[in-house]
């Protein structure tokens, strides 16, 4: 890149790009890693790219209701929920699970792929977007493409979840990059239901055990039509 | 603006209530009343709106117009129908040893809440509190499908929640996306997520971005909608569920999330001035009732089999509106009444004939008539007025879908009569082989309430029959807000 081109950029606009590239990089980790520890680790720090992004939209537009939602991020996706899994993981014990039969250079290569066609999918929006981030607006659906591959391809519950988790993240990225972040109800309301939907699922990973012995989705029993 | 402050609060007072006393006697009384309290309050709403035209109340996050209020009135009816089946249902299910006292609780609770928000989805005027209100009514329903805690209904749920939850997070990047094209006509402060101000702007709204916004909103609300490619979490939560969820499933959630699309669509065909939506939903509609007509003929498990035919009908409403104009749009808000009516009736009375014989298989179900003749007649009529014979509602409408595919899209045709001639074929050999015959069912321990069932049946045998003016009046102006 020349350096007309970075000045032309402004430092924060630089930072919430750079930020955006680690929650692609984040998302095919994420994709990639088998031990579920790891991955809630690598979930957390996304969550903390999360807030640092949001934290610069805010001030750099002078947005107090933005800040609040980055202390919602702050405090639910870097501290609470991955608490909550950490003490799930230990309690289930399945802390240093691993899965296997997973074809990782082949879901590399599809990933890839999925980024490719989400930046094209996103040429007219980012085009349109007056806002500094807009070219956080392909890797946004680019982040929600990647999560939901690895929805696909796992197979334990704990990892589908964390899968799930992290879509909401890279939608919440792209409603603070695309339109600095949308009214304040919505926030609460998405932060609310991903509260919800873990107490949930806590309660559900415990039966689910109980019912199969294992966490694995492939053991239930198939339904059938037949 | 009390009527719907009270349509809303009701059920969720309610759900409050039983949260702390729905496992002691006298819960299933408090449901029914609770649901009674938001039917009445939805009857004095629609008649507001019926004299007064459209209201927007609550700062402008709530608004009731046409559309929305037949639905909010369908709702509340049959939430409270469902709470009178599901009294006696229920203490059955407890008798036998299916439920405690404190699933009991959650079941009375998550009823109440789930339909509280499907009223405020229903209600809102804010297109991302129609989201929140979307992803809770998944909630409290992931909740209900796995209320007996078997195997298979922690599966059903655990399926249902992973595709709907996936499906609603493509919702809400619709909604991002709608949102981010509004802002920059509306502006930041001015309600860029209020549908009554996007509606007034939809023609400057950016083409491209709304086009983007619809395919994900459609994938989003159609996972929930039952919309084939994404329809395999529906049969198994209606099968495992107990039957009143399955009741209100079928009758009113789809309903719900098929409301969304066509808000969403509105706003889409009035920025692209093109047929895009419209065509979206042909050909999604048009496979959605094709391919679940022909796992009917294979199923075993009735409720499985009622399920299917809920998406083939979802599917058969979702062609309709996408063929848009006044005819269409009426026929399918008919046929989203009398499916909703017929279906729930047919769930209430395969609700006790699998208590009756113990069990869901279609093949252990047999002489239902001779047991029990208002179940058996009562399955038998709600299976024949869903398979679209006259004189009942359903013939009426799926009547009008078909002369308009006639005349505007005359390919469509074959599609759908094959569809509907292999679904009857399927449907009606099944259902009879459970009503007739000699019995292998018992007596249940508590009286069924089977008023439900015929009040449902009947209200749909007189919309086949005759449509009062003043319903069919609102029908037009609901056809025209969709255009």
């Amino acid at each position: 890149m020349s350096p007309s081109l970075i000045h032309a950029i402004p430092l924060s606009g630089q930072v919430i790009n750079l930020c955006a590239a680690i929650m692609l990089l984040l998302g095919f980790a994420m994709l990639s890693q088998r031990r579920v520890l790891t991955l809630i680790n690598l979930f957390m720090l996304q969550g903390l790219v999360l807030f640092v992004s949001t934290l610069i939209v805010a001030l750099t537009t002078d947005q107090s209701h933005l800040l609040w939602s980055a202390g919602l991020t702050l405090i639910l996706k870097v501290f609470a929920l991955p608490y909550i899994l950490h003490r799930l993981i230990r309690r289930l014990s399945v802390k240093w699970d691993i899965e296997t039969l997973l074809n990782i250079p082949t879901i590399m290569l599809i990933g890839i792929a999925l980024v490719v066609i989400a930046f094209n999918v996103a040429q007219p929006i980012s085009q349109l977007s007056g806002t500094i981030t807009r070219a956080t607006i392909g890797i946004a659906l680019a982040c929600v493409l990647l999560a939901f591959l690895m929805m696909i391809t796992r197979s334990k519950a704990v990892p589908q979840v964390i899968a799930f988790l992290a879509m909401e993240n890279a939608l919440f990225f792209a409603a603070t990059s695309a339109t600095y972040g949308m009214p304040m109800v919505v926030e609460l309301g998405i932060a609310l239901d991903v509260m919800v939907g873990m107490v949930i699922l806590g309660v559900f990973f415990f039966q689910i055990r109980e019912q199969f012995d294992s966490l694995d989705i492939r053991h239930m029993e198939r339904m059938k039509d037949e | 603006m009390i009527e719907l402050a009270f349509v809303l609060a009701a059920p969720f007072a309610t759900a409050l209530l039983l949260g702390l006393f729905g496992h002691r006697r006298g819960a299933a009384e408090i449901n029914s009343a609770g649901s009674l309290l938001t039917l009445l309050a939805a009857g004095l709403l629609t008649m507001r709106v019926i004299g007064e035209g459209p209201l927007i109340l609550f700062d402008e996050q709530f608004f009731v117009d046409p559309l929305n209020v037949f639905l909010i009135a369908l709702t509340a009816l049959v939430g409270f129908t469902t709470s009178l089946f599901s009294r006696p249902y229920m203490r059955v299910e407890h008798d036998h040893g299916r439920l405690s006292a404190a699933r009991l609780r959650l079941y009375h609770s998550m009823f109440q809440m789930f339909m509280c928000t499907m009223l405020v989805a229903l209600s809102t005027n804010n297109l991302g509190i129609l989201w929140v209100a979307m992803e809770t009514a998944t909630l409290t329903t992931v909740l209900l499908v796995a209320l007996y805690r078997t195997p298979a209904s922690l599966e059903a749920a655990w399926k249902y929640f992973i595709l709907c939850g996936v499906g609603i997070a493509q919702a809400l990047f619709g909604t991002i996306l709608i949102y981010f094209a509004a802002e920059r006509v509306l502006g930041h402060e001015g309600g860029a997520l209020l549908w009554t101000h996007l509606d007034a702007v939809k023609t400057q709204l950016e083409p491209t971005v709304l086009s983007l916004a619809f395919v994900f909103l459609f994938v989003g609300y159609g996972t929930k909608t039952g919309l084939v490619p994404l329809h395999n979490w529906l049969p198994d939560a209606h099968a495992e569920g107990p039957t009143p969820v399955s009741a209100v499933l079928s009758g009113l959630l789809l309903n719900v999330a098929l409301y969304a699309i066509i808000r969403c669509k509105v706003l889409v065909d009035g920025a692209l001035e093109t047929h895009f939506a419209g065509n979206l939903m042909i050909v999604f509609g048009l496979l959605t009732v094709l391919v679940p007509a022909f796992y009917l003929s294979r199923t075993k498990d009735v409720k499985r089999l009622f399920g299917y035919s809920s998406i083939e009908h979802m599917g058969l409403i979702t062609f309709a509106f996408g063929m848009g104009g006044p005819v269409a749009s009426f026929a399918g808000l008919l046929h989203m009444t009398v499916h909703s009516l017929t279906k729930s009736a047919i769930f209430f009375a395969v609700g006790h004939a699998a208590q009756m014989a113990g069990t869901q298989i279609i093949d252990d179900i047999k002489g239902l008539l001779k047991q029990s003749p208002t179940i058996g007649w009562g399955l038998m009529l709600g299976t024949l007025a869903i398979l679209g014979m006259p004189p009942f509602g359903v013939f009426t409408s799926e009547f009008m879908i078909l002369t308009t595919a006639i005349k505007h899209y005359p390919w469509a045709t074959p599609i759908l009569l094959t569809a509907l001639g292999v679904a009857f074929a399927a449907m009606f050999g099944k259902v009879q082989g459970m009503v007739f015959g000699e019995p292998s069912v018992q007596p249940l321990s508590h009286n069924p309430a089977l008023l439900p069932v015929f009040i449902h049946l009947g209200l749909v045998l007189m919309l086949g029959l005759w449509i009062p003016p003043y319903l069919a009046d609102w029908y037009r102006q609901a056809a025209r807000l969709i255009g």
